[in-house]
């Protein structure tokens, strides 16, 4: 029973399968998964959408929407309506093929991501070998469809956002793929099949969770700092800063083109939060071993789902950052900690097993964050800074 | 250290997040049409007129002088005055206003009307939820929808409605003891044959309680 | 078949309309469509990793960098005129001389080889084996060159110090 419900959308798809003729059948797989992958995540994208305005709400001692359905629930309902029948305003000297294909390729390059994420036991649309590189490959691909968007504007806002999000986007990159090299090595496999097996181990009950490593926990913490630049949620959402370049890349695109934006980053930013659950956090095997009788797809967009929790969090109380501090804070602590971090992995797996090990490398890391920290805090490059005329 | 301030600040966030489930006090939020604020007693917009008992018709105090018509800056005021006349709250036969709009699209909410009124009959409502979908018709008010009684003056501004009250009864309790003065004065006249100019050299405008008619302006 | 067709096709229209379209940026963006096929042909012969790598390094970095290159020059202005400089001819030439060697090069060493129908099936743990045993001296060798581009670079974007330009002056 709990086998089955365990596999039971697999087990569906399967059935589903059967009813056609054996020479379609793996098409109709394939058109089966693309399905399932595009209606599950557009209703997250919705939910979250509603998560983060409730939540952020709460945040700020406020209510949130509660006026469409009961508790509001409805509200993304109404919000899509809205984008659907709005007009499509296009600029007059916009580059209109360009216009055109930006929100395309953002959503098509974000949804793309999902195809290697294994969302539950044998529930990977792609079991692919290289998995990891090719969802990088996609996230970098991202990149292109701001830089599109921004420039086809003829905006300096649009302009503007899009040359700060390239930057930082590139800039954040490293440190992503940095820690994600981490995980790699120590699980010596690409594959991010292999990768969740790897953690989906107990001692004592308790998970082998990458987190749960001294390196893996500092990699966790880049992997989250480096992940909310990469999408441009706030603190890092200087490309979209309404404060200073009223909407940032995508300014000159409203009604449905402006939805496809917004969809694009939430499905980013949940894309992202499945990469960083199945590199850090187990994947879909459960937290404890007890535990295992609740289905894994479950595990997995709870995991999901708490990450959204925790952007949103982060959202709620931190303020944007300058252009120069995001830069400093990528290139002057991120990147130096992955890279000791990675020194750390490689010495961990040359220390063998034992209790030496955890000391040493946790040793290593704490002292590395102690001393990058003080002589950032000291250079005033990271530290609290004076204003001249703001105080 | 490096870090810090940031835990500090997701404590407080976390702090507002639960807290605004546990107590009420946090959630300040009023949820508008269906709770609200008490306006403040000095709070006003759009001018009303006010009428005394219960019949709004009889009871307005406007006596159409068009003295407020005259002074509106952005002349949103419109009277035409009636034919007929109508006893005042003293009792005195006044004209009355048979047509009186203001349009509350005009308005400046200068409040002018109303420091001009000598009739204490025009006053600054408190009613905001004025929008319409007819832009026209619908910001046009007639002297129906501008009457108010005078309980709804005391409900919105209480301290000025008393004593606009109280300067009311003064002067009408001066009328009345005139009146009184007059009619004893008519009476002692009756007595004594001669002297018969007395009456109509009261120098008051309201002098006559049965009097026949004098100027409003 | 077919599909190699669709994607050659892909490459070699990106190509032409990165040589031939007017406008800078429209030209970095063919280009990365160039990539892209490039990349899903990779693909197509069963190497993920090149395939990846591909998409990963030119269409994330390389086309980013052009394009950053290309808004930071002044670069982006249309120029009035056609694409043509005066000397294509001389250029025509080059191309087809290049691209002469190139088929000549391919075609024998494609004799040369033993013919094998089953591509081999390369897994990236053998790649990095590669990279990591065999080509370990390449691989450092370009790893070097590659910091020595970078420190060059931030050597060039480095500040001057605030007191050399007033000297200069000064003298």
């Amino acid at each position: 029973m709990t086998n089955t419900l365990d596999q039971i959308f697999v087990l569906l798809k399967h059935w589903i399968m059967g009813l056609f003729p054996v020479g379609l059948q793996p098409i109709v797989g394939i058109v089966l998964s693309v399905v399932a992958i595009l209606a599950v995540f557009p209703g997250l994208f919705a939910f979250s959408v509603l998560m983060e305005r409730k939540g952020l709400g709460r945040m700020q001692n406020r209510i949130g929407p509660n006026r469409v359905g009961p508790f509001g629930i409805l509200q993304p309902v109404a919000d899509g309506i809205k984008a659907l029948i709005k007009e499509d305003v296009v600029p007059y000297n916009a580059d209109h093929i360009v216009h055109f294909f930006a929100p395309i390729v953002l959503v098509v390059v974000v949804f793309m991501g999902y195809a290697v994420l294994p969302m539950g036991r044998n529930m990977t649309f792609v079991p692919m070998d290289a998995g990891l590189l090719f969802y990088f490959a996609m996230g970098a691909s991202a990149e292109l469809s701001v830089f599109m968007a921004g420039w086809s504007s003829r905006n300096k806002y649009s302009l503007l956002g899009a040359m700060r999000a390239v930057a930082q986007m590139i800039s954040y990159e490293i440190p992503l793929l940095m820690t994600s090299v981490i995980i790699v090595m120590m699980t010596g496999s690409l594959s991010l099949d292999k990768i969740v097996e790897a953690q989906n181990h107990y001692t004592w009950g308790l998970p082998h969770w990458y987190v749960f490593t001294p390196m893996g926990f500092a990699a966790f913490v880049m992997f989250a700092i480096a992940a909310t630049a990469e999408t441009n949620r706030s603190p890092f959402d200087l490309p979209e800063g309404e404060s200073e370049i009223v909407a940032g890349y995508f300014t000159e695109y409203s009604g449905f083109k402006f939805a496809e934006f917004f969809l694009g980053e939430y499905v980013a930013m949940l894309s992202i939060s499945g990469l960083g659950a199945t590199l850090f956090l187990g994947g879909w095997s459960a937290p404890l071993e007890a535990l295992n009788f609740i289905p894994s797809w479950i595990w997995f967009f709870a995991k999901i789902m708490l990450a959204i929790c925790g952007f949103i969090w982060l959202r709620g109380t931190f303020p944007r950052l300058r252009q120069d501090q995001l830069m400093n804070f990528a290139w002057k602590f991120v990147l130096p900690m992955t890279l000791i971090d990675l020194v750390v992995t490689g010495l961990w797996r040359f220390l063998g097993e034992g209790w030496l090990r955890w000391a040493v490398c946790s040793a290593i890391l704490l002292a590395a964050y102690l001393i990058t920290a003080r002589m950032g805090m000291r250079s005033k490059k990271l530290g609290p800074r004076s204003y001249r005329y703001a105080e | 250290m490096l870090g810090e301030g940031l835990l500090k600040g997701l404590a407080e966030t976390a702090k507002n997040f639960a807290g605004s489930f546990v107590s009420k006090e946090r959630l300040i939020t009023v949820q508008y049409p269906e709770e609200r604020h008490p306006l403040p007693e000095a709070s006003r917009n759009f001018p009303f007129l006010v009428y005394d008992g219960a019949d709004w018709e009889a009871g307005l105090r406007c006596v159409a002088c068009q003295i407020c018509e005259k002074e509106c800056p952005p002349k949103c005021i419109y009277i035409e005055k009636s034919k007929d006349k109508k006893p005042d709250y003293v009792g005195k036969m006044q004209i009355y206003p048979a047509r009186f709009d203001i349009d509350i699209s005009v308005c400046m909410s200068c409040q002018i009307c109303v420091e001009v009124c000598p009739f204490e009959a025009i006053k600054m409502d408190t009613e905001f939820e004025l929008a319409t979908d007819d832009r026209f018709g619908g910001l046009l008010q007639d002297r129906k929808q501008l009457a108010k009684s005078n309980e709804y003056y005391h409900a919105i501004h209480p301290t000025e409605a008393s004593e606009v009250d109280a300067r009311l009864a003064e002067e009408k309790a001066k009328v009345e003891e005139k009146a009184r003065a007059a009619a004893a004065a008519a009476a002692a006249k009756a007595a004594a044959p001669a002297a018969p100019a007395a009456p109509a050299a009261t120098p008051s405008p309201a002098a006559p309680k049965e009097g026949e008619g004098s100027q409003p302006q | 078949m077919i599909v190699f067709a669709i994607l050659a096709a892909l490459t070699v229209a990106g190509s032409l309309a990165a040589v031939l379209l007017r406008n800078t940026v429209h030209c970095a963006l063919a280009l990365t469509g160039a990539f892209i096929g490039l990349a899903l042909l990779f693909l197509r012969l069963d190497a993920q990793f090149a395939g990846f790598a591909q998409i990963l390094v030119y269409v994330g970095a390389v086309a980013i960098l052009v394009v950053f290159a290309i808004l930071l020059t002044r670069g982006s202005e249309t120029p009035a005129t056609g694409v043509f400089s005066r000397t294509w001819f001389a250029g025509l030439v080059v191309a087809a001389g290049v691209f002469a060697v190139l088929a000549w090069t391919v075609l024998h060493s494609a004799v040369a080889l033993p013919h094998e129908f089953a591509a081999p099936q390369v897994s990236v743990a053998q790649i990095g084996n590669a990279l990591m045993g065999r080509y370990v001296l390449p691989l450092e060798i370009v790893a070097v060159l590659l910091t020595a581009a970078m420190i060059g670079a931030v050597i060039v974007a480095m500040h001057e110090k605030p007191g050399k330009y007033e000297k200069k002056e000064a003298n």
